[in-house]
Order: structure tokens, then C-alpha cells, then sequence
């Protein structure tokens, strides 16, 4: 089991200002009487790694845009760093099921686009140029993509296609990082390459991360506590910390703990999709 | 037929049918000897052409010049509103269907308003040019930046995004592919609207000349200026394809897109 037992305890019991804070979050869309989601009430510690499941059109992606303040809740509020979320934030970097780079820029150039648009870097952006390609150029390297800064999106693969855009996510040292279903369009094999990728890019950044998927093997190998959300109107129904040592590898995925946590969690999926 | 011959004779074909056309045209005058006050022989037209030359070149000048600055003038018209209503809903509400019912009134129509309005001659050669052409700018510059993922817009607006960084920086490169291709339509249509004005209500360029040749029976002479007319647009489509290939040439690379 746990390697450092107080560690875990401390994560799954978020110490007295939680980095981000659901409480009493419902959302309804413009126009709509039914809520998206409702009565959400979680914390998420500074540095902490959440996964959300569910089944599809669960919601999972209102909640996403609720906590980068993308969306306004309907009703209750939504806390990041102690303060009252009122507008989207500029601390969260995020990628999506689709790379979204730009066609006409150049791998490099797309990693660098948050360091044109966000503060501070914005306003030094052209003086600190040279700066910003080294620390893009370090960032790509450490995803494997070196060699390739110069190829255009439509040049790389999908898989590789989805590392730049985990680099774009991460180029101006976000303090929150949300993955909406970012590895469901890769084959297995590239899929498990980038989980490895993004653990070891936590492990040595350790920003926090909201990780929107519907495949709980993922889930269970990268976060440090899953939520399991049911159909629409998207609920939380449970919580579960997921308590395997860490640094986790990936023979994990075939350990017997490993394998039970997948299953238990499935069985209440599965129980969710009957009613 | 090898590789390398396939790609000659796809070169050449543009040329190869318009020689065709031109030996069958001159058969069928020659045969039936057609008269060449009804349906002049292409070398009666290349006659003309030669002979003419001089007032031709100045005519075709009037209607180059007269055509693009109306084109211009509709370009500069065309990208500002597309990018209002590509950018507000509200505008793309009150505006579309105004645009829509302004676009389907013949441009013909206006000529003689502009004459009472401007007198004859250049300016309405100008105006009937601007008002035809920058329809279809509008249309597909609002298309190109209405459809930018709205994933991407996510990504940028967590960033603090303004809306002018997002149109500058996604918007409108994203829809440059559809206003080179709306620049392509509209030169076209350009030459169109200013020959339409220039055949009523001018004393130059090559719709004044058709019209005056046509009234003293010259026919070749107003076949000519008909090829005039062709060539000029099919050039002036030519430099906007050449440009479009080297500005949005990552807009062209085929199914390796996207991925």
C-alpha cells in the first residue's frame, strides 16, 4: 500500500484552504430549465491530481468550465486560491480530445502562443523572445518532440500533435492544468506512452490537475483521487482515493490492487448507467 | 501514356481546348460562311484586334483601373463588415439580412442612380465595381472567423484572452483561406460590374467601346473587346490564386491535415 502514509492522508483530506473549492455548484445552461450539473460540492488540494469519470454527456465538461471560471455557476460558488471565481482564469493551462494547434504556425510557434496573450509575459514577449523559445524548446524536449520545433502541425502525427498541444497547456507554468479527454483520440499504445509523459511532468512540476476522462485505467494510474459523476444532471456520486505508491510505473496497470480499483469503480459506473 | 506525358498534356490542356474551340469557330464561319456583322471569325476578331490595338490598350486600361479600385474599395468594405458580423451576433442579426436583400438587387439596377448622383464616366464605373464585389468578401470572412473551434476559443480565453487577441491571432489568419478564395469571386465580378456601367453611362473603357462599336456594326470589334474583358479577369484571377497559394499554402496540404 501507501509508501508514506501521511503524505496520502494529507491529500485525501485537503488541509483548511483547499486550492480549489465546489460548494453547493449547480449549473444551468442559458435558456434551459434542467440543470448540467448539480449540487457539486468537492476540494481539490494545491498540487493535487483529480480525475473525473462518468459516462458521456455527464457533464464532465461543464464541470471543467466551472472550475476555470470559463462558466459562471447558476447557484453557489466556486473558489480557486481563496477567491471567488468571477470570470476565466489566467493560472490554467488546458488541452482537449482535439490537438487545436494552428495550422500555420510552426510546432514551436504554437507553444509559445499563451506567452503572446498572457501576463506577464505578454508585455516582454518580443524583447524576451529568445528566452521564451529556450524555456518552449526545454518543454517540447521533455515530451520528446525534440527535433520537430520547426514542423508544422499538419507535418506530426496525432499523438504527437497531442504532445505539443500538453505543451502549449503548460508553456507559461500554469498553476492548474485541465485535460479535457485529452488522450481519447490515441491509439493504446500511444495513449499509455503520454500518461507516462504527464506523470512525469506533474511529478516534476506539480501544478494541480483536473483530468476530464471516461477511461477509468487512466484515471486510476495517473490521479491521486477520482470522482465518479452520474448522468445528466452531472453529479458527484463518488469519491475515491486512489492509494497506490507512487512514482507509479506502468506494470502497475497490471497489478492486483490496481485491477480491483479499476473493477470496483466500473461496478458503480455500471450501476449508474441501470437507473 | 507514361507519368511524365499525363502531366504535360493536364499543363497543356487549358491551351489545347481553347485551340480547338477557336479551329471549330473558324470552320463553322468559314464553311457556312457565316457573315461577320452577325458572328464574327475568331481571325476576323484577331484582325480587329491588331488593327485596333492602340484604342483598345486605352480602353482596356480604363476598365483595369476603374475595376480595381472599385475592387479595392470593396475589399477594404468587404473585410470590415465581415469581420463585424463574423465577430458580434448582434450585428450578424441586424445586418445579414439587409446585406442578403442588397446582394439580390441587380447592380445594373443602380447605374443610372449613380449617374444622377455623379454624372458620367468613372465614378460610377468605380462605384458599380465596389457595390458587386464586396458582397462575397463579407460572406466568407463572417464564415471563417463564426467557425473557430470553440476549444480553441477555451484554450485563449483562459489565457485572459481579449477578443482582439483572439481575432488577431486565431481569427483572422484562420479565415484567410476563405477571404482569398472570396478575392477570387469578387475580381471576377468586379470587371463585371464596371463593363455593366461603363456600356450606359461612360465615354470610356471597353463597355463604352463594345457599345459604340456594336452601334456602327463592328462586330469584330465587339468580340474583341469581349476577349479583352476574358483575358483581364482570368489574369487578375490568376495573380489572387498565386497569391492564395503563398500566403494559406498549410490551408492547401490535403487529408495529412489535421490528423
Amino acid at each position: 500500500m501507501a509508501a508514506d502514509p501521511t503524505n496520502i492522508a494529507a491529500r485525501a483530506k485537503p488541509a483548511a484552504a483547499p486550492f480549489v473549492d465546489f460548494h453547493d455548484v449547480f449549473l444551468a445552461y442559458d435558456g434551459k430549465i434542467d440543470f448540467a450539473v448539480e449540487d457539486i460540492n468537492l476540494a481539490i488540494a494545491s498540487g493535487e491530481f483529480v480525475a473525473i469519470v462518468g459516462p458521456s454527456g455527464c457533464g464532465k465538461s461543464t464541470f471543467m468550465k466551472l472550475a476555470t471560471g470559463l462558466k459562471a455557476p447558476t447557484k453557489g460558488t466556486v473558489t480557486v486560491e481563496g477567491a471567488k471565481v468571477t470570470g476565466p482564469l489566467k493560472i490554467v493551462g488546458m488541452a482537449f480530445q482535439a490537438p487545436t494547434l494552428l495550422p500555420w504556425r510552426t510546432t514551436l510557434d504554437n507553444v509559445l502562443l499563451p506567452l503572446e496573450i498572457v501576463e506577464p509575459y505578454r508585455s516582454t514577449f518580443k524583447r524576451d523572445r529568445d528566452k521564451f523559445a529556450e524555456r518552449a524548446r526545454a518543454l517540447l524536449k521533455t515530451v520528446g518532440l525534440e527535433g520537430y520545433e520547426g514542423k508544422f502541425p499538419w507535418e506530426l502525427s496525432g499523438g504527437m500533435q497531442q504532445r505539443a498541444s500538453i505543451c502549449r497547456a503548460l508553456v507559461h507554468q500554469p498553476k492548474m492544468l485541465v485535460l479535457d479527454e485529452p488522450f481519447g483520440a490515441l491509439d493504446a499504445f500511444t495513449r499509455e506512452e503520454l500518461w507516462c509523459v504527464l506523470r512525469d511532468v506533474w511529478a516534476r512540476e506539480r501544478f494541480t490537475v483536473i483530468l476530464v476522462t471516461h477511461d477509468l485505467r487512466e484515471a486510476v494510474f495517473l490521479a491521486d483521487t477520482v470522482y465518479v459523476m452520474s448522468k445528466r444532471p452531472g453529479r458527484i456520486l463518488a469519491q475515491r482515493e486512489i492509494d497506490l505508491p507512487r512514482p507509479r510505473d506502468l506494470e502497475v496497470t497490471y497489478s492486483d490492487s490496481f485491477t480491483n480499483i479499476v473493477h470496483e469503480m466500473r461496478e458503480r459506473i455500471g450501476m449508474i448507467r441501470k437507473t | 501514356m507514361t507519368l511524365a506525358q499525363q502531366q504535360r498534356l493536364e499543363k497543356l490542356s487549358p491551351w489545347l481546348l481553347t485551340l480547338a474551340i477557336l479551329v471549330v469557330w473558324q470552320g463553322i464561319c468559314t464553311l457556312f460562311d457565316v457573315s461577320e456583322f452577325i458572328f464574327p471569325s475568331p481571325i476576323a476578331i484577331a484582325q480587329a484586334l491588331v488593327q485596333y490595338a492602340k484604342p483598345i490598350a486605352q480602353h482596356a486600361w480604363q476598365t483595369f483601373w476603374t475595376t480595381m479600385a472599385g475592387f479595392a474599395i470593396g475589399v477594404a468594405v468587404g473585410l470590415t463588415l465581415g469581420v463585424a458580423v463574423g465577430m458580434s451576433r448582434i450585428v450578424y442579426r441586424a445586418l445579414y439580412p439587409l446585406l442578403v436583400a442588397f446582394n439580390s438587387i441587380p447592380k445594373a439596377a443602380f447605374v443610372p442612380i449613380l449617374v444622377v448622383w455623379f454624372g458620367i464616366g468613372s465614378v460610377p464605373a468605380v462605384l458599380t465595381a465596389f457595390l458587386i464585389s464586396f458582397f462575397p468578401i463579407v460572406v466568407n470572412v463572417a464564415t471563417g472567423l463564426a467557425t473557430l473551434e470553440p476549444e480553441l476559443e477555451d484554450v485563449l480565453r483562459s489565457l485572459g484572452a481579449k477578443r482582439r487577441d483572439i481575432l488577431f491571432k486565431v481569427g483572422l489568419p484562420r479565415s484567410l483561406p476563405y477571404f482569398f478564395a472570396a478575392l477570387k469571386v469578387s475580381i471576377t465580378l468586379a470587371f463585371i460590374g464596371a463593363v455593366v456601367s461603363e456600356t450606359v453611362a461612360s465615354n470610356e473603357g471597353i463597355g463604352y467601346l463594345m457599345m459604340s462599336a456594336g452601334s456602327s456594326m463592328r462586330m469584330p470589334l465587339v468580340f474583341a473587346g469581349l476577349i479583352v474583358i476574358g483575358v483581364m479577369a482570368m489574369v487578375m484571377y490568376e495573380v489572387f490564386a498565386v497569391l492564395e497559394r503563398r500566403m494559406t499554402g498549410w490551408a492547401h496540404r490535403g487529408s495529412q491535415a489535421g490528423g
